[in-house]
């Protein structure tokens, strides 16, 4: 089923086409690669159909919901509760242990400490990185702290993980490692990833791709 | 599928294998293809061929013969020439070959020569390589870690077919007016 659908997105930064009519459709649980040359859309395509950037003219559904029709706040609930975002670096807060990065998006939606502690704790062990769980994230390697992302991304039960270069800060053997253990527990968790990447690579983990290229995509599933 | 193997100098692999000690040809197919066959096993002839090649250039020799007849009696051993052409073959690196480049550059020009989509040829290229690399990783998953090396070999060589579409992808244009002119 399908599970997000965006049309004829347009995006532009003052001169700048950013998107151009670009499309894209995401069905439950499939890993989805975005890939195309660095400066196509990718981030921005991704920032439209997660509800973070709104396009200059097109939509988004998430299952039959409008996206662009959404108030801020309407948006920033459906992106709390159904999504999960992990970025290239810097999305940790500096100044929380990993348990308490990866337990804080449950705070947020209201949980008790120990309980979101307890489920934290799961997942960083799922990630294969409990040992870190007292440490900041500054104190952890690069792929360390990848994985405790992952771990906060897929902490609330998402329907879709947005993941934008999730590996691009990384060596390739840690790069493969994190991209194994998002897309292994994603499928066992029946979470979509829509994972934006240049790397060939990365993007082998992925069960289709969409590509872009010059702010238009090509989603051969889209037709359908 | 594709053979990961690619150009494989059996004779070598197989010499490489008798340093071990003497071996009968069904021994020494069983642990090529262990090693080394993945999904593109040795044939019987090919194992015979290629001993008898190598035993008349004197770098195996029979080291005894069971009763009974076929050449699955004979046991071969490695020959201090043939040590030596071990080691030589170790330590000459392979010939740096452009593998596809040269078909999938033709394929473009043509396309082009002919007014046919030349970013058609290299999406439907990409997307056939990608498929053939998603293989290769699930498989790596899978598999243990000779699996995985050889996954990865083949992966990162993939890869860079595919920087060179991408790169080629964005030139297309620039290329056209190079090719009609
Ligand atoms: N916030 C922004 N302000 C100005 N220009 C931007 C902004 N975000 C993206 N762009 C421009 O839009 C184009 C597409 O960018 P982006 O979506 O980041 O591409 P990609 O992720 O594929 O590298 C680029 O030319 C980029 O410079
Ligand atoms: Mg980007």
């Amino acid at each position: 089923m399908t599970l997000l659908r965006a049309e004829g997105l347009v995006k532009s930064f003052g001169k700048t086409h950013a998107l151009d009519g670009a499309g894209i459709s995401i069905r439950e649980g499939e890993v989805v690669a975005v890939m195309g040359p660095s400066g196509s859309g990718k981030s921005t395509l991704l920032h439209c159909i997660a509800g973070i950037l709104p396009p200059d003219s097109g939509t988004v559904h998430y299952r039959d919901r409008d996206l662009t029709a959404m108030s801020d706040s309407e948006r920033s609930e459906l992106r709390r509760t159904e999504f999960g975002f992990v970025f290239q670096f810097g999305q940790l807060v500096p100044e929380l242990t990993c348990l308490e990065n990866v337990a804080l998006p449950l705070r947020l939606s209201g949980m008790k400490r120990k309980d979101a502690e307890r489920a934290a704790t799961d997942w960083l062990a799922r990630l294969e990185v409990d040992g870190v769980a007292d440490q900041r994230p500054g104190e952890t390697s690069g792929g360390q702290g990848q994985r405790v992302a992952v771990a906060r991304a897929l902490v609330t039960g998402p329907k879709v993980i947005f993941a934008d270069e999730p590996t691009g800060a990384l060596d390739s053997l840690n790069g493969e490692r994190v991209m194994h253990l998002l897309t292994t527990a994603a499928r066992e968790t029946g979470a979509a990833v829509v994972l934006v990447t240049h790397e060939p690579r990365v993007a082998a983990y992925s069960d289709r791709e969409v590509v872009v290229r010059d702010g238009r995509s090509r989603d051969v599933e889209f037709a359908r | 599928m594709m053979c990961i193997v690619p150009r494989m100098s059996i004779g070598h692999a197989l010499l490489g294998l008798l340093e071990g000690g003497p071996r009968h040809g069904y021994d020494l197919k069983r642990a090529y293809d262990e090693r080394f066959g993945q999904d593109r096993p040795l044939h019987y002839g090919q194992v015979y061929s290629t001993l008898s090649r190598l035993l008349k250039n004197g770098l195996v020799t029979e080291a005894g013969v069971e009763a009974g007849d076929g050449p699955e009696r004979k046991r071969y051993a490695i020959t201090d020439a043939g040590v030596t052409d071990v080691e030589r073959w170790l330590s000459t690196p392979e010939k740096p070959e452009p593998y596809l480049q040269n078909t999938l550059y033709a394929k473009v020009v043509l396309a082009l020569l002919s007014g046919r989509s030349a970013a058609e040829v290299l999406d439907t290229q990409r997307s056939a390589h990608l498929n053939t690399m998603r293989e290769l990783t699930r498989r790596k998953t899978d598999g243990d870690l000779a699996d995985q090396l050889i996954c990865d070999f083949a992966l990162f060589h993939l890869e860079a077919d595919l920087r060179w579409l991408e790169l080629t992808a964005a030139r297309v244009d620039q290329l056209a007016v190079e090719v009609m002119r």
